[in-house]
């Protein structure tokens, strides 16, 4: 299992669910992303995107305006 | 092709393409959706940087709508591509600057450049014959069938029974009958049909999907290209022209101010790109200069945020400006009275 980030800030939806599917793309079952965002549509988005594809959101966290939202890549990605 | 037949519907996040998918899967089909991301998709931005917004729904609807048909949705971001459809249409524009036939055309072919990447047999649209008053009328509908290669692999199921049958049809992998005839701008039809479904929450009809569609955006973009001389964009454009309040003194440059909070903390983002300027001594918008500006230029723009300022009445508004290369400088002017500003300066 590896880690990667997304970095995301300043995007606005469904700019961070892009990224976070592309960068889903290049891994494997197992793999964790951390996806950095301020766009708080993200905190819907994400997960949205996680259920309908077979991802698991393992936390989110709100620091000020940044959100971390931490996915695991799933078998269908 | 596999024994089970697959499809690929544009998801829009409207009730249309929601019920033209359903209408397949219903037949079997495995159905996947896709939806592009242009730039100018209006899905939840300026809800997500206005304030006065964020206590509404930020759900994207094209996500939804996946959901609700439990399929895997694909976005694809085809905002570089997407520039030469609103640049250069050859089927020209609607009311604004809307290029519907090009755009759907160009949808239509990045759709089937993706079926025949992932080994997809045929694309699905929710178009309904004469719902719209440019891309689906009875003779635009093969045009777009024919710009975008697709020819009779793409399949209007809420429409396919007033046009010729499709190769899926041929084949057997969908039943012609079962396929529908809407026509028309009623949407009764589409309702009765999301009732009969059990989509009891839906996206509101579209059209209002893109802000290409909207004049005052139109108007800030057609600006944009005048003051540049050349008509090209950049994402960070179009996405500044959804923010603010943009007023244009001069030709040759223009300034972008916050009317909230949101707003502000939106272009803050930008402040490293652009000559921005705030209000110190009084509570303030942020506003960003876009153009080469000389100090006479900065001193007008200091007066004119000045206005928008809480200090709007008072004698004098100390105003910081910041430049590009990271230096500062306090500004003491008196803000412009509302006599002092044309009309023709709001963009």
């Amino acid at each position: 299992m590896s880690e990667y980030i997304v970095d995301a800030t300043r995007l606005l939806c469904p700019l961070p669910v892009i990224r976070t599917q592309n960068k889903a793309e290049e891994l494997v079952k197992g793999d964790v992303i951390r996806v950095i965002c301020t766009d708080p549509g993200a905190t819907n988005d994400i997960p949205a995107w996680c259920r309908i594809n077979g991802h698991k959101v393992l936390d989110i966290n709100t620091v000020d305006n940044e959100i971390t939202i931490t996915i695991e890549v799933g078998g269908l990605g | 092709m596999s024994s089970q037949p697959k499809a690929v519907a544009l998801i829009s996040g409207g009730l249309d393409s929601m019920l033209a998918a359903k209408l397949v899967m219903n037949q079997g089909v495995h159905v996947e959706g896709l939806n592009f991301y242009t730039g100018f998709c209006v899905e939840g931005h300026t809800h997500a940087i206005r304030k006065q917004d964020q206590n509404k729904p930020k759900r994207n609807n094209a996500l939804w709508v996946a959901e609700q048909l439990g399929i895997k949705l694909h976005i694809v971001d085809v905002t570089e591509p997407y520039k030469d459809i609103v640049i250069n249409p050859k089927h020209g524009y609607g009311a604004n600057l809307n290029p519907c036939l090009d755009c759907k055309g160009f949808m239509v072919q990045k759709a089937y450049e993706w079926i025949q990447k992932h080994d997809f047999d045929f694309i699905i649209t929710g178009e309904v014959m004469g719902q719209r008053p440019m891309s689906q009328r009875k003779n635009t509908l093969p045009v777009v069938q024919k710009e975008s290669g697709a020819g009779d692999l793409l399949v209007r199921p809420l429409c396919a029974k007033l046009l010729p049958p499709t190769r899926p049809e041929q084949e057997g992998w969908l039943e012609r009958e079962q396929l529908l005839d809407l026509s028309g701008r009623s949407r009764k039809p589409q309702m009765a049909l999301a009732a009969k479904f059990g989509f009891e929450d839906y996206a509101q009809p579209a059209g209002g999907c893109c802000f290409l569609t909207d004049q005052a955006y139109s108007q800030k973009l057609a600006d944009l290209w005048q003051a540049r001389g050349s008509r090209d964009y950049e994402l960070d454009d179009i996405m500044l022209l959804k923010v603010g309040r943009h007023l244009r003194p001069k030709q040759h440059f223009k300034i972008i101010i916050s009317r909230e909070e949101g707003e502000t903390r939106f272009l803050e983002g930008y402040r490293k790109q652009f000559v921005n300027l705030i209000t110190i001594s009084h509570g303030g918008p942020l506003a960003l200069i876009d153009g080469e500006v000389n100090e006479d230029d900065i001193q007008l723009a200091a007066q004119l945020v000045a206005r928008y300022s809480q200090g709007r009445s008072a004698a004098q508004v100390d105003v910081e400006v910041k430049y590009m290369d990271g230096s500062a400088k306090v500004l003491h002017v008196q803000p412009l009275s509302p006599n002092d500003i044309p009309e023709q300066w709001h963009i």
